[in-house]
């Protein structure tokens, strides 16, 4: 009930009167009075833990309470100075740069350790704590995200992003006291476990316990080999975030800068990923033509695959929607592929002399380059991707200064774009170029150029809706990983209904990419504002209209969904398993001679009760005397989901399988072996 | 020379395993039930093998990292397999201002064992660290098996643990 306004809703900070409004704790008034209060482990999009005890504040009447945890009661007097306060965050500070193993300035984080940020601003002079020097493993297993656990504060922010927004908790706590760290399961490296290597860990990590995997060194070597000629394509998001690093406001517009940037740091041509974006338009707008027009083209709804993490995602947590998925590379793969098959040519080179490196604002484009399936006659495609960040770096360390640069074009053909294209940096981007392409192509053509508010905005789920050659189209928008399985699950559960659902697993979308610029507060939505002012910016709005992709399809693709199209533009994906285990062995046959046969119990053919023809064969083994010719294992992951549960007997898979069908197997098998 | 299928088997790992999946059944897959479904399983197998453990994850729904942690939280769960004999050398304040660590030490060097390492790679010895057992009146304190022996000094270390060893194997290393 509200009552009479004012006293009620208002507490006093530092003896100045401030509204309590929608905040949820009192951290989030007191900084909305104007007071900063330092924190390591408060991020409002995470759950509340309250470990870093920085945020401490002195409330009347009731002591010393950390802000974060507390929430705000009208009337409340806040003061947020006072020496015992300095004292106790100066002490918590101490204590974590004891915890952590300094490295100065070869650290990764140097230029933007929060860690040291902070111990300036509380006023830390010395530590006076012994160092606790844990020297643990660095875990360089994953081509996306590298750990070094001994900088590690255990704030936990990793963690609960990880689990929160991305719903895969690779990362948690473990061991305890003085040997707790945080890890993935098992002792095992972020590449050999579920990962998906959106980086949004490394995203909030105050320290260096988790970057970016580093590509800075091999990609100084490839600019500076003599016969090489390096080009390069820039997405989309990195352009309206790079200028924070050098002093510009977020948001602003460096990308004729960024180019000139490019060129002096040795990049023979500067392209733009864009172009591929505009192309990914086309490839994907014909893919859901055409299964809108007969199912054996694929199931609906199509899900977006510009977004690497998300697809990782599918593979190993929900193997049974990638018949779903489009079979577009990304935009970047796009670019990889075109990039082999025409600059050779184009540039007057030999095709070993060319490197391709790409600027991302992400992560997961780092791992997705690494994929099997973006080589071509034995090498990858794309050589190396930076994120935002390690281009900012190097072009520090070239002593270029941006700001100083006068804007360059981009080299085309690859240079072309319309502001669809651009729009791809942010969430809803992907969905708003493709209404716009329907509209153009399939529809009335009255909003072919529009902004589609419905699928911008910070709602978890946006959902907007299209008429295309009589037929309503559903299109879903939603990121952070953990919002798309909740949708995946309403859509399977018939109480969705959608026809195209766009995933970026960063929240907000790439502006807000692991590989970005640290952001200020409030920084990432001033990107996603630049990314829609630069698509009104454009000459065009509309893929349809990008002619470059016009004429690419004119002379080298032929049409949407043509053979060379897929060679080049499409991918394909497979189950994976979450983690690299051993399997379990459960009866020793007689060394030598057994027949092995291992079942199944991955999440998938555990949920198609693998466990039963498990329970049901070991009894059979028993029951006919099996014992010493047959070993059976259970493994996890057959990577065949889709058709589970699936067990292997000897060379055979046995996919939906039953006991019945696996003893006749096993029976068939040893019949046929010759007798001793 | 196939032996058959005798109906009083010993429990082979597939029977141990089918009893891993009644315990998980038992507790009706219930995610907030790990903890005891970790007890259950740790005396099925004496330890937690790591891939029993991603079994449990998978059948709870849990992430695998979850589970992990929580196995390696509680002191009481053990990761690695134990010996057949578990000697625990108490190390609370009193064992510990009366010297226990030099026999922690002359206790590792008697049964060959590496630093950090925890278990004889016969599978017979299991040394571990624990913060009071209760006797601290018996202070310096080391269990052996079952068996608790108080007053210790370093020297009477090689007698204690030969006499265990020897009715049990033949052939001592
Ligand atoms: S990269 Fe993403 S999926 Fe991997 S541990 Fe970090 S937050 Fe989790
Ligand atoms: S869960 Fe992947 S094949 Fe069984």
């Amino acid at each position: 009930m509200p009552t009479t306004a004012t006293a009620a809703s208002t507490i006093t900070v530092d003896g100045r009167t401030v509204p309590i409004g929608q905040a949820r704790n009192l951290l989030e008034v007191v900084r909305a009075s104007g007071v900063d209060l330092p924190t390591f482990c408060y991020h409002s999009e995470l759950s509340v833990h309250g470990a870093c005890r920085l945020c401490v504040v002195d409330v009347k009447g009731r002591g010393v309470m950390a802000s974060c945890s507390t929430p705000p009661e009208a009337g409340m007097e806040v003061v947020t100075r006072t020496e015992p306060l300095r004292r106790m965050r100066r002490t918590s500070v101490e204590l974590l740069l004891a915890a952590h193993n300094p490295e100065g300035p070869s650290c990764d984080r140097a230029a933007a350790c929060e860690l040291q940020d902070v111990a300036r601003k509380v006023g830390v002079e010395r530590v006076r704590f012994k160092p606790m020097g844990r020297d643990l493993p660095l875990d360089r297993t994953s081509a996306a995200v590298h750990r070094d656990p001994s900088k590690c504060i255990l704030c936990g922010d990793c963690v609960r992003m990880c689990a929160e927004v991305q719903g895969v908790s690779a990362l948690d706590f473990a061991h305890r006291g003085a040997a707790t760290t945080v890890q993935p399961a098992f002792g095992r490296g972020l590449g050999e476990v579920d990962c998906v290597g959106c980086g949004q860990c490394a995203r909030v990590c105050p320290t260096a316990a988790l970057i970016p995997a580093p590509e800075i060194e091999p990609a100084w070597k490839l600019l500076t080999a003599p016969s090489t000629t390096a080009v390069a394509q820039i997405a989309p998001a990195v352009r309206v975030a790079i200028g924070e690093r050098f002093g510009l406001p977020a948001g602003a517009e460096t990308t004729g800068r960024m180019v000139a940037a490019l060129r002096r740091l040795g990049f023979a041509k500067v392209y733009d990923t864009t172009f591929t974006a505009d192309l990914t338009v086309w490839e994907e707008g014909a893919e859901f033509v055409r299964r809108l027009r007969s199912s054996d083209e694929g199931p609906l709804p199509l899900m977006t695959s510009c977004c690497p993490a998300w697809v990782k995602w599918v593979e190993q947590f929900r193997p049974d929607a990638l018949p779903n998925l489009s079979s577009c590379r990304s935009p970047q793969g796009m670019f990889g592929g075109l990039a082999r098959r025409l600059l050779p040519k184009a540039l007057g080179i030999e095709a070993k002399d060319l490197a391709v490196v790409s600027i991302m604002p992400c992560t997961a484009k780092k791992a997705e380059a690494a994929r099997e399936e973006l080589r071509s006659e034995g090498r990858r495609e794309i050589d190396h991707v930076l994120t935002t960040e390690e281009l900012a770096r190097m072009i520090d360390g070239a002593g270029i200064r941006l700001g100083d640069l006068e804007p360059e074009p981009f080299d085309q053909p690859f240079g072309m774009k319309t502001g669809a294209g651009l729009l791809f940096g942010a969430s809803g981007g992907v969905a708003e170029a493709v209404l716009r392409y329907a509209d153009a192509v399939l529809g009335d053509g009255s909003r072919r150029d529009a902004v589609w508010e419905e699928v911008r905005g910070p709602g978890a789920l946006r959902v907007a809706t299209a008429t295309i050659g009589g037929r309503t189209i559903r299109v879903g928008v939603v990121s952070g990983l953990r919002n798309a399985g909740q949708v995946l699950d309403d859509v399977k559960a018939g109480r969705l209904a959608l026809d195209i659902i766009e995933v970026m697993a960063c929240p907000g979308g790439c502006v807000n990419g692991a590989g970005q610029p640290r952001p200020a507060r409030g920084a990432v939505d001033s990107r996603t504002a630049a990314i829609h002012r630069a698509d009104r910016c454009e000459h065009r709005q509309n893929s349809a209209d990008n002619e470059e992709v016009g004429k690419l399809y004119k002379n080298t693709l032929g049409e949407p969904g043509s053979h060379t199209s897929h060679e080049l533009l499409h991918t394909t994906y497979r189950p994976r398993r979450r983690i690299d285990d051993l399997d379990l062995l459960l009866t020793a046959g007689e060394p030598g001679g057994k027949l092995l046969t291992t079942v199944c119990l991955g999440t998938s053919c555990h949920l198609r009760g693998s466990q039963g023809v498990l329970r049901g064969l070991l009894d059979a083994v028993d029951a006919k005397g099996w014992g010493a010719q047959v070993d059976v294992r259970a493994t996890f992951c057959l990577e065949q989901c889709a058709s589970g549960p699936n067990c292997k007997i000897g060379k055979e898979v046995l996919t939906a399988t039953t006991v019945d069908k696996a003893v006749a197997e096993i029976g068939a098998q040893l019949a046929a072996r010759p007798q001793g | 020379m196939s032996t058959c299928a005798c109906p009083t088997q010993p429990a082979t790992a597939a029977h141990r395993f089918q009893r891993v999946g009644a315990i998980i059944e038992r507790h009706q897959r219930k995610p907030e039930r790990l903890i005891p479904i970790l007890q259950e399983v740790q005396e099925e197998y004496r330890y937690l093998p790591r891939e029993v453990l991603s079994f449990v994850a998978t059948a709870l729904d849990l992430s695998p990292a979850k589970v992990f942690g929580v196995a390696t939280f509680y002191a009481h769960f053990a990761l690695e397999p134990k010996g057949r004999t578990v000697v625990r050398v108490c190390d609370g304040t009193a064992c510990h201002v009366k010297d226990s660590m030099p026999i922690f030490d002359a206790i590792r060097g008697h049964l060959k064992l590496a630093a950090g390492q925890h278990t004889s790679a016969d599978m017979e010895w299991t040394l571990e660290k624990v913060s009071c057992l209760g006797a601290c009146g018996l202070a310096p304190v080391v269990v052996i098996g079952e068996q608790v022996h108080g007053q210790l000094a370093p020297g009477m270390v090689p007698a204690l643990l030969d006499a265990v060893a020897r009715p049990a194997t033949g052939s001592a290393a």
